[in-house]
């Protein structure tokens, strides 16, 4: 058999493997052996494009152990918590691959066509963007850079102008690209740029919005590659990608009620919002053994966490209390918030670690459904996904956003340090409400005095 | 390159990005996590041309850009994956045995 069929074959079958592998992520029984799936897919395509003939080794396998080493070292240290920016690095590494691709294809055939001139341009300005702009992302998470959006005057008119640099370099560089060295690099220097920019805006409370659509970029940077070298495989692995990031980035401005034009260009948060006077009433606090009569007579408990719960470690705690609460016959629920955590799921992700078992981690449609029948819900760590001013105050800032409708249930506790108003900088109307009991102090410590309640409560 | 060959590979962009968006949509947000990472590491597709112009470099600078471009594209597939099953192991069912 002609050894081209035969890798093309290898191509399609691992194009079958990546589709397969992403189809069974649909149900967390069936994922770990879709990510095992997928990962035979890329061994196979690696596998084929070894057999290419006249390939050199030596260099390869250089660049494969050291890849290899870095790879598995960060994938075995990243610790839970850091997956966002573990994420923002990858979706960097993966753009600037495809950058260094597009130039060696370059360098190796200066003298290229119009139509592959174009598609070098293409995937060097994609690659470039993901790669410096998931940098700074990864600066923003890991407060390496100031988490505020970073503005300045004339921001705008200069990034119109990098992109008009920018498709003036491409124009050309299409229209003669053998040996233009010179516009190259520039097209490589403003791309770096761009990157850049056009992160440097965003706020770090919508670092979700723009991991995900970086993580779309740098599959979008893989199929522009693909269109370089004429290859399926990469064009298919690619779009699938970038079709998930698409998704992901739609889902997460559709959790913030947010536009991502909104998101991109205006800076949320730089501006303070004016503080509404929140209603006045009475906040009604609550005593660790009087929230322990109520939750040793409740049926049904929902936890609600935000990030707050992740950063103080308190999911530990949390999974251990529910474990008190569930030998006592009470139905735990967590409903988790679409944008709750930095990146898509996070939370899900450190709940999971925490051996909280996935079918009772509910997404926010789901226990909205039935969250009048439910007897308890004790907001941890979360704030302005639970304010209940998103469906009733049209001043509010954050009015319109989807919430977890927490004040539906029929007792609500909130734990909570002080009464401080949410990432938003807006004040809580729920804190106010009839139903509503407030167990101040640390979160972590008020959860482990109710699992001390719970023991002394069941030894007598 | 050829104008029908590109056209012939843009139909396969398209086709691809449709069924990514029937297979992605069906991921429940407790997975988009693991989604992301994921998808890093199917992206890290781009090992396919790092390995070819590693593999074919004539000049040191090519073999240069072609052998970072392994490095780089590897870190995305092994680090990929790895922390993707790192994280799915996580997942588990309610545990059945033995309950008090």
């Amino acid at each position: 058999m002609n050894l081209n069929i035969l890798i093309d074959i290898f191509y399609i079958l691992a194009a079958i493997l990546f589709a397969l592998g992403l189809r069974m992520l649909n149900s967390p029984a069936t994922a770990r052996k879709g990510n095992l799936f997928s990962a035979v897919g890329m061994l196979l395509a690696i596998v084929a494009t070894l057999l290419v003939k006249g390939l050199s080794f030596q260099w390869i396998i250089v660049g494969a152990v050291i890849g290899t080493a870095l790879g598995i070292f960060a994938a075995q240290r990243v610790a839970m918590t850091a997956m966002p920016e573990m994420v923002a690095l990858l979706n960097g590494s993966g753009g600037l691959a495809s950058l260094l691709v597009a130039s060696a294809v370059y360098h190796h055939h200066p003298e290229s066509g119009a139509l592959t001139a174009l598609t070098i341009f293409l995937s060097v300005l994609i690659g470039g963007v993901t790669f410096t702009g998931s940098l700074v992302a990864w600066g923003k998470l890991s407060e390496k850079l100031p988490g505020k959006p970073i503005l300045y005057p004339g921001q705008q008119i200069g990034n119109i102008a990098l992109l008009i640099a920018l498709l003036t370099c491409g124009i050309l560089f299409t229209l003669n690209p053998a040996g233009n060295y010179p516009i190259f690099l520039l097209s490589i220097l403003f791309s770096l740029i761009l990157g850049v920019l056009v992160v440097i805006p965003i706020g770090g409370a919508d670092m979700p919005v723009v991991i995900s659509l970086l993580n779309s970029y740098s599959g979008l940077a893989a199929c522009a590659t693909g269109f370089v070298i004429l290859n399926n495989i990469l064009i298919v692995a690619g779009a699938l990608v970038g079709a998930s990031g698409i998704i992901l980035t739609q889902i997460m401005c559709k959790a913030m009620n947010r536009s991502l034009s909104h998101v991109l260009f205006s800076g949320f948060g730089a501006v303070p919002h004016p503080r509404t006077e929140g209603p006045h009433g009475e906040v009604k606090a609550l005593s660790i053994a009087d929230a322990y009569f109520i939750l040793e007579a409740a049926r049904s408990v929902v936890f609600v966490p935000g990030y707050g719960m992740a950063v103080a470690q308190a999911q530990y705690a949390v999974r251990e209390l529910a474990k008190l609460l569930e030998a006592n016959g009470t139905e735990v629920r967590y409903a988790i918030h679409p944008v709750a955590g930095r990146m898509p799921g996070h939370m899900n992700v450190l709940l999971a670690e925490a051996n909280v078992p996935y079918e009772q981690l509910v997404e926010m449609d789901a226990i909205n459904r039935i969250m009048e029948t439910l007897d308890v819900a004790i907001v941890i760590g979360a704030n302005d996904v639970v304010n209940p001013a998103a469906r009733n105050d049209k001043s509010s800032p954050i009015y319109g956003m989807p919430i977890i409708n927490v004040d539906k249930a029929k007792t609500v506790f909130v734990m909570k340090r002080s009464l401080g108003a949410g990432f938003a900088g807006v004040q809580n109307d729920l804190f106010y409400y009839e139903n509503t009991r407030m167990i101040l102090g640390d979160a972590k410590q008020s959860v482990q005095n109710l699992i001390a309640e719970f023991k002394a409560g069941r030894s007598t | 390159m050829d104008a029908t060959i590109l056209a012939y590979v843009f139909l396969v962009f398209v086709l691809s990005l449709f069924l990514g968006v029937e297979l992605i949509s069906k991921v429940p947000s407790i997975l988009h996590t693991p989604l992301m990472s994921a998808s890093n590491a199917i992206s890290g597709i781009t090992i396919v041309g790092a390995l070819v112009s590693a593999g074919t470099a004539e000049s040191k600078f090519s073999l240069f850009l072609g052998t970072l471009a392994v490095i780089f594209a590897m870190i995305n597939v092994v680090g990929g994956y790895l922390v993707t099953d790192r994280m799915l192991a996580m997942f588990k069912k309610k545990e059945t045995a033995g309950k008090p």
